[in-house]
């Protein structure tokens, strides 16, 4: 646990003592406020346009209309972020050098994925934590629906999670950054539109296929609905990444 | 004690180390010497337990490489080639992070990083960014991270390539100084340095055992001719110095090397175990040259390498 909590911290110190954690969270900060601006703006917008013409608009209230498209606009924005945040975790040490000298401490190969894991998820986690500014003036001067808020993020939470682990595994691929920075946003882009293959397999097929796709889980967080299969899902695929990372160490030492 | 039991290691069908056998005695400093690509680093890097042989086996203190890992981690402190480090953080908290890493108890981490920052002379450096130090600086903190466990096993690849001179003697007296108490494998294509700081030499080449053995012996093993260099002063009229000499019992070949106006620089070859020093100074001396400079030239480790690897053919 010690030895979870120094990898940790070297991380943590990696982030903030360099620009690295400054720029990308506030990066990300400025572009979901772009989002929400520009999206309250047309919400705005739409309800003047309904009052004045008298129509009927399903659409307009606060979760449809503002935070589901806000949520939806942050999760491609994580995909394109959180790679290039998870690159470095393993890839730098490889080049660097002191990937070996981490190898020949005694400490075991789950400790420190661990370390890194939760570096990469805290700064994903201030991220996210910054941009519930949003449905908070929300809340100041209206009254929306917390629970498809809380849905909604917490389901942001487990699919920006499921890519930090695919970033981790890719990244103890390659001692190249770029190479595993590129390679997981693809699998995380694969993964995202995997929903685009409907119209062209069989429906039955598809629905198997479906089933692997982030959007399709992330949907019903999307929409309030917090369901077990859901949250199984990113479990699983979190899981999956940490355990092939985890195989990715261990088998440098396998006797060849 | 350390066994090294037919060590091979594989690359594909490349051969880096192949059956290779030794042992080290506790105590001991022992220098790993072979050009580069000779298979050092690949052994070391097999001791420490970052690759794992292909075939064949080495215990560290009774501790098997492959089946008891964790222990040998724990027994040893490794300096890689380069000496790497997270160039980010500052001295102190590097070592905090590799103190935390070798399970070293908090109430003793002060202790241990005071120890390793005493002995490697990095107070001044302390708080100072690795990556804003100097290579030697560098090194030294690389050491300090490998002895912080005050390990039993020390293991250093190439810890002085890339310094100037003076950081060399530098590290040189700082392994002599670690060394005087625990085990050290040293590796380094310099003789010089591995003579001066190791009690035996174990030499390879192609990833092949060439040599164990004494720096002294070795030498004198591969010895095939003495040589003994002398720079004298011209005197005007004076006999023909190279025909004096020659006179010598023992003397087999004499070569001028250079001369200038006032100087001449002789090679005088004997055999190995004859040291015709005094008789030949005496001789200079007696027939009224100036001495200027007389040494025996050691064998340069191009030399015994050659040599070594012209007899492996």
């Amino acid at each position: 646990m010690r030895k979870i909590i120094a990898i940790y911290k070297r991380e943590m110190k990696y982030y903030f003592q360099s620009i690295a954690a400054y720029v990308s969270i506030s990066v990300f900060l400025a572009v979901s406020g772009y989002f929400f601006s520009s999206i309250f703006k047309y919400y705005n917008f739409l309800s003047l346009e309904v009052r004045r013409t008298a129509s009927v608009t399903p659409q307009l209230n606060l979760i449809d209309g503002i935070m589901r498209p806000l949520l939806g606009n942050i999760s491609i924005l994580i995909l394109f972020i959180l790679p290039i945040l998870t690159m470095r975790l393993f890839s730098e040490e490889k080049k660097q050098g002191t990937f070996e000298l981490l190898m020949t401490y005694p400490v075991s190969e789950s400790a420190i994925i661990a370390g890194k894991y939760l570096s990469a998820l805290t700064i994903f986690t201030i991220m996210l934590a910054g941009t519930l500014l949003y449905p908070l003036l929300l809340m100041i001067y209206t009254e929306p629906e917390l629970m498809p808020i809380a849905s909604g993020y917490l389901g942001l939470f487990l699919m920006g999670s499921s890519f930090i682990a695919m970033g981790l595994f890719f990244s103890s691929l390659s001692e190249n950054q770029l190479v595993a920075g590129v390679l997981t946003m693809g699998t995380a882009l694969l993964f995202l539109l995997i929903g685009w293959l409907a119209p062209i397999i069989d429906p039955r097929l598809f629905n198997f296929i479906s089933q692997f796709s982030i959007l399709f889980h992330f949907e019903s967080f999307a929409k309030g609905i917090i369901d077990s299969k859901d949250i199984s899902y990113y479990i699983l695929l979190t899981s999956f990444f940490l355990f092939m990372s985890k195989k990715s160490l261990d088998s440098t030492r396998y006797k060849t | 004690m350390i066994r090294v039991n037919k060590l091979s290691k594989l690359y594909g069908y490349t051969t880096a180390v192949s059956d290779l056998s030794f042992n080290i005695e506790k105590g001991e400093i022992l220098g790993f010497l072979g050009p580069n690509g000779a298979g050092k680093t690949t052994t070391m890097r097999m001791l420490t337990c970052y690759l794992p042989p292909t075939s064949g086996s080495a215990e560290i203190f009774g501790f098997d490489i492959l089946r008891d890992s964790m222990e040998v981690r724990r027994l040893i402190g490794y300096l890689p080639e380069k000496a790497p480090s997270y160039h980010e953080l500052n001295v102190r908290d590097y070592l905090e992070f590799s103190a935390a890493m070798k399970g070293i108890p908090k109430n003793k981490i002060k202790r241990a990083i005071d120890y390793a920052i005493e002995k490697c002379g990095l107070a001044k450096e302390f708080k100072r960014t690795i990556g804003n130090l100097s290579k030697g600086y560098q090194q030294r903190v690389g050491i300090a991270q490998a002895i912080i466990n005050n390990p039993e096993f020390l293991i250093l690849d190439e810890p002085t390539i890339g310094l100037d001179p003076k950081q060399v003697l530098d590290i040189r007296e700082l392994i002599k100084s670690i060394g005087a108490e625990r085990t050290v494998l040293l590796s380094s294509h310099i003789l010089p340095e591995v003579s001066q700081v190791c009690d035996r030499i174990i030499i390879i080449n192609n990833g092949k055992l060439i040599a164990v053995d004494s720096p002294e012996n070795l030498r004198q093993k591969l010895k095939k001719s003495a040589l003994i260099v002398i720079k004298i002063r011209k005197q005007a009229g004076s006999p023909d110095i190279v025909n004096l000499l020659s006179k010598i019992e023992g003397v087999s070949d004499i070569r001028e090397t250079t001369s200038s106006d006032s100087t001449i620089k002789l090679t005088v070859k004997s055999k190995p175990e004859l040291d015709l020093r005094e008789k030949i100074a005496s001789k200079i001396v007696g027939n009224g040259f100036g001495l200027l400079e007389i040494y025996n030239e050691e064998l340069t480790l191009e030399e015994i390498f050659m040599q070594l690897v012209t007899m492996e053919n």
